[in-house]
């Protein structure tokens, strides 16, 4: 059986406990896993500066290169897994093997990876913007005739990574061309991506101190987060709450995105009927960047219903079916209890999921070891009703009417908020609020990417802080 | 040189009895079954009898139908009195757990968990000293040496465990200092999910350590847990007893003072169902500079005393096996479900305490761990556990390891 080590500092450590991964079709053993303590992380992290300056000695257009080779190597090449070697393509069997992702999902999720390592100096631009990378080499220099200075924060960026959403690593891997050692936590399912992107960056040359990988417990995850200097958090909001006020910690939860019709576009809705639907399913409905909520001044049911229309359409398919659109469950109590939530909040009045009776068959489809959950519209009649602003690990979406004039204040916190609308007036009320984080103006899906622009959170400000600096210019004295 | 003995003879049992390597393991577990079975109709005639009994133990038998006094034989006979229940040990009085043969001597109270509600208490007199001066006989000199001091780094509060490490180092020669750490207010915070202020009341026990050790007590030997010996570990190696020794004025040593062997530590006591094969191996491998501080595991509660275990190390995988101190205590790798039945052997089960001292009778308590169930070897002829973890069907109840 394949063994994934632990790895500290770029070098493998297998661990007495281990955990072992399955294959959600068969049960198959895919896997063990070694488990480290939280003691042998916090003895590790005290390293970690070192390893920083390692990194920090590589001038910034050498680190690029490398962090572009990792990415060819990512996606191309034979590399280390355990004691043998993984090809890329036995990385998404083995990645959709444990996750119940389809493998379609898993190579779209790791060309994402790619693209993001590959094309690392295009993604700084977008989280420095624009700025001269040398700085990162030097600490200073003047561009535009402006000075620049930053100083690191921390000594090494941790991640507590999360299981069933593969897109995400594409947020930390720009951690190294930033010259940041990584800690990481990989979700108990996938530790398949950040081992292969370490191995990659290795043998890219960087630095093996940088490179460190925990599969640990909920203790071994406090101690990254309490350890390293900066980190990210991925989870629901349990396990984010108790960070909320800890500046170290960038948390990354729920999305709760939405598309959002504006007065002038509702009568519309046939028009962006498909662009919703897409919002709402993409990449099996599971980021954070799917929208889970429809807003609209008017026509609610008709959308509703010609949502749920096309999605009761969206079927269970298997792992390896290159046109699968849902992702499975690998464990299906988790399925069996988002699916008896839904159920037990529609028994509150005022909602209905339009999809059942389209597709005929209840929301939970098992077979075998597996489940899945199939599609779900939720009209609501009401912003308050305990559906309108929920999220879930599936193609999930309430349709809420609501006025124009209160949409942005009753919508809450909003990751990605793609809002139909030529209204100038509306425009420039959406410019100024502070519950969208990322914001589209017009038919644009919710989960289109920007690389030249910061995605959840701004890695760069996160990692370096900006600072006054001015320099007395320096006394040759001959002979020194 | 021995504190002198206070409590009566009757009740120790020198582990070196079954220490002679010419005697065969079979003959040496028979000779152990033949005491155990001596020792159980001693110790049930003592809290039964109207002279000698424990009041809460003669209410109790107005219920049964057997008469403890003439039924019970023999160890296979304790499964009359049913399952102990955890709960008649909350709340009092107390002093229906003192044996009327031990009425009037100095009594202590020991107590367990209390985080919310009512803790369970125990009663002591001598239990804790005779236990521990039993486990004193299997520490190695070497590591352990006659007349050194200790550092507790361990609860404090009403607990059993600081008066009897205190006994412990007192009983071989040395003196035992000792942290304020209340267990209670660390689950507190735990359940209240503020990492934050738990960390800190951490670093404040380790401070307190770190004061010890620099404070120029020739402190050698140590009882810790392994969570706090992660930290104490931590702090010293990022230069934090040097930090301490500067604070004070004092000189830091030559070659430094950045590990556990640095700062003078060379025997190591330590306790805790966290002690998984990985940390010892972690801890032998990474913090004891491989072995060379010797360490030894041992579990034990309030209930039962203390359970030594095999030695440890890369030769046997780490693993951790514990060997009650029998007759004193039994421990049982049973059925979950049915606690009449013993799993096999290298076969997982709950683990299923039995007490016999005089001081206190507590039969068949089922612990909230599991473990696999061990075979008697040398040293220790009769059933051990290992693996011990919390039990899996209470595991996501119960907060671990806090200190």
């Amino acid at each position: 059986m394949i063994h994934i080590p632990a790895i500290r500092q770029g070098n493998p450590y297998k661990s007495l406990e281990k955990t072992t991964l399955v294959h959600h079709v068969t049960g198959d053993p895919l896997a063990e896993v070694s488990q480290v303590t939280g003691s042998m992380i916090a003895r590790d992290l005290s390293k970690l500066e070192s390893a920083r300056k390692e990194l920090q000695a590589i001038p910034a257009a050498e680190m690029l290169a490398k962090v572009k080779l990792a990415g060819k190597l990512f996606a191309t090449a034979e590399l280390p897994l355990g004691d043998g070697i993984q090809s890329f393509e036995d990385y998404l069997r083995n990645l959709s093997g444990s996750t119940g992702a389809p493998i379609v999902f898993c190579r779209r999720n790791a060309g994402k990876v790619q693209y993001v390592l590959e094309h690392i100096d295009e993604i700084l631009a977008g989280l420095t913007r624009g700025m001269d990378l040398r700085v990162l080499d030097q600490g200073h220099l003047v561009q535009d005739g402006r000075m620049m200075c930053f100083y690191p924060t921390t000594s090494s960026l941790g991640a507590i990574l999360p299981s069933n959403s593969p897109g995400v690593h594409s947020l930390w891997v720009p951690s190294i061309a930033l010259k940041m050692p990584l800690v990481l936590k990989p979700g108990r399912e996938e530790p398949w991506t950040p081992y292969r992107v370490l191995q990659a960056f290795k043998a890219a040359g960087i630095p093996g101190g940088a490179l460190n990988m925990y599969p640990t417990d909920h203790s071994g995850a406090g101690e990254i987060l309490r350890g390293t200097g900066r980190s990210l958090l991925f989870g629901d909001s349990t396990t984010t709450d108790p960070y909320k006020n800890d500046h170290r910690v960038e948390l990354h939860g729920p999305g709760y995105s939405k598309v959002i019709l504006g007065e002038d576009a509702a009568d519309n809705w046939p028009d962006y009927i498909d662009l919703i639907v897409e919002s709402v399913c993409a990449n099996g409905g599971r980021a954070c960047v799917n929208a889970s909520g429809v807003w609209t001044p008017r026509h609610g049911r008709e959308i509703a219903e010609a949502m749920a229309e096309k999605m009761a359409r969206v079927k269970p398919r298997a792992w390896d079916n290159p046109d699968a659109e849902l992702s499975a469950f690998a464990n299906p109590d988790i399925a069996d209890r988002i699916s008896g939530m839904i159920d037990g909040l529609l028994a509150n009045p005022g909602a209905e999921d339009l999809v059942l009776k389209h597709r005929g068959t209840p929301r939970l489809y098992k077979e075998g070891r597996c489940a899945w959950l199939q599609p779900s519209v939720v009209l609501c009649d009401s912003h308050q009703h305990p559906l309108a602003n929920k999220e879930f690990l599936f193609p999930y979406a309430s349709v809420v009417e609501a006025d124009q004039d209160e949409i942005l204040e009753l919508i809450g916190p909003t990751l990605v908020a793609s809002v139909i609308t030529e209204d100038v007036g509306f425009i420039e009320k959406l410019l100024s609020c502070r519950n969208i984080d990322r914001l589209n103006v017009g038919p644009l899906r919710t989960n289109i990417l920007m690389w030249d622009q910061p995605h959840e959170g701004n890695l760069f400000t996160h990692l370096y802080k900006q600072r006054a600096f001015a320099q007395a210019p320096l006394k040759r004295h001959a002979g020194v | 040189m021995s504190s002198q003995k206070v409590y009566d003879k009757v009740d120790y049992f020198s582990p070196a009895r079954f220490f002679d390597p010419t005697v065969a393991l079979a003959k040496k577990v028979d000779q152990a079954k033949a005491e155990l079975d001596k020792h159980i109709v001693d110790i049930v005639r003592w809290h039964f009898s109207a002279e000698t009994g424990t009041p809460f133990w003669l209410e109790m038998a107005k219920s049964y139908k057997f008469d403890p006094l003439k039924d019970v034989k023999g160890f296979n006979d304790l499964h009359l009195f049913g399952a102990f229940e955890d709960d008649w040990l909350r709340g009092g009085p107390i002093s229906r757990w003192v044996p009327k043969g031990f009425q009037g001597r100095p009594t202590y109270v020991f107590e367990t968990g209390g985080t919310t509600g009512l803790p369970k208490s125990r009663m002591v007199m001598d239990d804790f000293r005779i236990d521990y001066e039993m486990m004193s006989e299997t520490l190695p000199d070497q590591y352990f040496p006659r007349g050194a001091n200790w550092v507790m780094l361990g609860p404090s509060g009403p607990r059993r465990l600081r008066l009897a490490i205190e006994h412990l180092a007192q009983h071989r020669g040395g003196i035992s200092f000792c942290v304020d750490l209340d267990p209670r207010w660390v689950v507190k915070l735990i359940k209240m999910k503020n990492f934050e202020q738990a960390n800190l009341y951490k670093e404040h026990c380790i401070d307190q350590t770190l004061s010890v050790l620099a404070g120029g007590h020739n402190i050698q030997c140590m009882f810790t847990t392994p969570k706090l010996l992660s930290a104490l570990d931590e702090a010293i190696r990022n230069g934090k007893l040097e930090e301490k020794y500067r604070s004070l004025g004092k000189k830091v040593p030559a070659g430094g003072l950045r590990s556990i062997k640095a700062a003078g530590i060379i025997g190591i006591f330590s306790g805790g169902t966290e002690f998984t094969p990985q940390f010892t191996r972690e801890a032998y491998e990474e913090m004891l500079d491989n072995g060379e501080v010797y360490m030894t595991p041992t579990y034990g509660n309030t209930l039962m005393g203390l359970a030594c275990s095999k030695p440890i190390g890369p030769e046997d995988g780490f693993k951790i096996s514990y060997y009650a101190p029998q007759p004193r205590a039994v421990i049982e790798v049973v059925e979950p479900k049915d606690y009449s039945k013993k799993v096999g052997y290298g076969e997982t089960g709950r683990v299923l305490l039995t007490t016999l001292t005089r001081e206190f009778f507590v039969p068949r308590f089922a612990e909230r761990d599991e473990g696999e169930r061990e075979a008697p070897f040398e040293k220790y002829p009769w059933d051990g556990v290992s693996g011990v973890r919390p039990f899996s069907e209470l595991a996501s109840t119960t907060v671990v390891g806090v200190y």
